[in-house]
């Protein structure tokens, strides 16, 4: 076997890949459905929020944390966006609430960062809490409601589409938002930073070993910090683009996406440990993810069976990475071991 | 005679800054809510409801107490209870008829169901973290997932109601017309986690598991049964908290109770069980129940607070105490 190919086998991507192409054909084989171009868009789409979302977990995932505020903190930041906007009578474009929301999730992610790197707090439980306030803040202090109508600037920007796929023999259509474009630029964005500066190869190393990483020389707390702040503007992002999208601002519709947003990014073969797994990985958990919350109904399956199928992709996923480490790390198997470990 | 208790006192607040604190908070509830709201606060009804309420999700806490002294964490518990309601509230429809025949033979066979299902469930979980070694919060929050979905799809989705009443009424009932049996169930876990916790070997080795495992390994501890055993315990635990909340609603669903995941969290932290394990003690997390309980009734009986206010206090105090648990715990590494 050539070495290219022995590498490629070792990764996880490799095989989720494989998992998302035997269930396409499955699904394809039951319904006919998958392989129709409107059902590609439909998942492109619904793919956006999610995938943007995941970028951010993923990042704080890398660092050896874990944040479980993103949904609280991008419901609170893009419903405070949203009341302003709509209080003032804003009529211009998606320039000012693009703005708005990015300085709003800054601000709520630095109080994260805040938190985790200056106390060295566990991030499990801090964003725990912080979720806890964020919400608290949103639904108490601001006495969040339902708006039904949001500024024409942003339902503009979310209906509109950069191209209409359609079924020739359905005759569905389904549109390409043009939100896709904020979730690429921030996919390049944060591929560059992460692969290509010298902040994302510190990510890494706090993630493999945080004393290392300080002895090493890089800025632990400052490189924690602006982790944090720039998850808030991901996931700040998110928020905008699913409210501009629904043409409506529903506080806690966001809310317990978390869960899920984390099992992709698992699946995808990042380590919960920190320290490893690409964005490649990242992004193809979460589509694998899609796909079944998507498909379900395609294959004719009740959707309350969602939570099951979810619940067995997260252990499945966890176990089967979980293993591997496992193996490479036991002392017995030396062969490839000594080399990878 | 008057240095010795002070002494005596100012020992204990040294020892444990923890519990201190908890108690200086508690007083300070109770003065404040004697001054604004003495006649609504200080009443029997109010402190037999309190007692009613808390075994909820007082007997989850003390799941995420045992995996927290591991060093791990069973965000599971919820998902655990409302499994465990579901199947007890399918048990007892089955067996109990219309008009409520069987009912003495039903409640302990609910119990027993309930149970086994809870112990289930903590295997899974031990079994994924120390055999197959997913990362506790990874693999519980699966297994949330995992025992959700099933209850969603034992229900198809819908609450389960018309459960006979009998159970209820048993359950809510007082003991001398005093006592509620949801405390004294509490309390029945609370001695008997007590009691294995601080004079078994087992507790033993579940602090030091969880102050070191490779350590504990290396003394000859078998740190997969200690760790599968543990959440176990938590799941039993938490599959009692789900027979209360069954008895309390009259229902049961598989929605029931996710806002008691973080309440459980932050119990167990401000009871002074440190996240990375090894450390913390069951009163200091008993002592935290009652605390948060009474936060929680006192607040309601302050209309000017709407309960929307809760998860952004909730959220507030656990955060500051994880704080100030920081300055304290590096105040004793200066020292």
């Amino acid at each position: 076997m050539s070495i290219r190919l022995k590498k490629l086998l070792r990764h996880n991507e490799f095989y989720i890949f494989v998992v998302i192409l035997l269930l396409s054909f499955l699904i394809q084989s039951r319904s006919g459905q998958f392989y129709t171009p409107n059902n590609i868009v439909d998942i492109i789409a619904a793919l956006i929020v999610p995938g943007l979302f995941a970028i951010g977990a993923f990042m704080v995932i890398v660092s050896g944390g874990i944040d479980i505020s993103f949904p609280a903190l991008a419901s609170l930041s893009i419903y405070t966006t949203t009341r302003i906007l709509v209080d003032i009578d804003y009529q211009g474009g998606i320039l000012l609430p693009l703005v708005l929301t990015i300085i709003f999730g800054a601000v709520l992610g630095a109080v994260n960062g805040f938190l985790i790197s200056r106390f060295k707090l566990q991030p499990l439980i801090v964003t725990l809490g912080v979720a806890s306030m964020f919400r608290g803040f949103m639904q108490g202090v601001l006495k969040s409601v339902q708006i039904a109508v949001i500024p024409k600037g942003m339902s503009e920007f979310g209906t509109s589409s950069l191209f209409v796929a359609k079924n020739m023999e359905t005759g569905l259509t389904s549109r390409m938002p043009t939100a896709i474009i904020i979730l690429i630029i921030t996919l390049v964005v944060v591929y560059f930073i992460l692969n290509h500066t010298m902040y994302g190869r510190g990510l890494y190393a706090i993630g493999g070993n945080e004393i290392s990483a300080e002895r090493a020389g890089f800025n632990v707390k400052r490189i924690k910090f602006f982790l944090y702040v720039m998850v808030g503007i991901i996931s700040s992002l998110a928020g905008l683009i699913r409210v501009s999208m629904m043409t409506q601002c529903h506080p806690t519709n966001m809310l317990g996406m978390e869960m899920m947003i984390i099992a992709g990014v698992v699946l995808g073969g990042v380590a919960i440990t920190g320290g490893a797994g690409t964005l490649k990985g990242c992004m193809l958990g979460t589509i694998l993810i899609i796909i079944v919350q998507n498909s379900l109904i395609l294959m004719g399956i009740p959707t309350f069976w969602q939570g099951f199928f979810l619940g067995m992709l997260i252990i499945v996923g966890t176990g089967v990475s979980a293993l591997q480490v496992k193996r490479l790390n036991s002392p017995k198997k030396g062969k490839g071991g000594d080399k990878y470990a | 005679m008057l240095s010795k208790i002070t002494n005596r006192i100012s020992t204990v607040i040294k020892n444990d800054i923890y519990i201190t604190r908890l108690i200086a908070l508690m007083l300070i509830w109770l003065v404040f809510m004697g001054f604004f709201r003495f006649e609504k606060f200080y009443t029997v009804i109010n402190f037999q409801t309190m007692a009613a309420q808390f075994p909820e999700f007082g007997l989850m806490a003390f799941g995420i107490m045992l995996c927290m002294i591991l060093g791990g964490i069973d965000l599971s518990v919820v998902g655990v209870a409302n499994f465990a309601a579901i199947v007890g509230a399918i048990t007892l429809k089955k067996i109990v008829g219309v008009d409520g025949e069987m009912l003495g033979i039903a409640i302990p066979i609910v119990f027993i169901v309930g149970i086994i299902i809870g112990a289930m469930a903590g295997a899974v979980n031990g079994f994924l973290i120390s055999i197959i070694n997913i990362p506790p919060i990874l693999a519980t929050l699966g297994t949330f997932e995992l025992f959700t979905g099933i209850a969603i799809v034992l229900t198809k989705g819908k609450a389960i109601s018309g459960i006979p009443f009998g159970f209820s009424e048993a359950i809510t009932g007082r003991l001398f017309g005093l006592i509620p049996i949801q405390l004294l169930i509490f309390l029945a876990m609370a001695l008997v986690i007590t009691f294995l916790v601080t004079k078994t070997t087992y507790g033993k080795k579940l602090y030091l598991t969880g102050t070191n495992i490779t350590a504990a390994k290396f003394s000859g501890v078998k740190t997969t049964k200690i760790i599968i055993k543990t959440y176990m315990i938590s799941g039993i635990s938490a599959s009692l908290g789900g027979l209360i909340m069954l008895a309390n609603y009259n229902s049961a669903r598989a929605g029931y109770g996710t806002v008691y995941t973080l309440q459980c969290v932050l119990i167990v932290v401000l009871g002074g069980i440190n996240p990375s394990g090894g450390k913390g003690k069951i009163s200091g997390v008993i002592l935290a129940i009652f605390v948060l309980q009474m936060l929680a009734s006192g607040l309601n009986k302050i209309p000017e607070i709407s309960s929307f206010y809760i998860p952004l206090i909730w959220g507030g105090v656990l955060v500051a105490v994880m704080v100030m648990n920081y300055f304290t715990e590096n105040k004793k590494i200066k020292l």
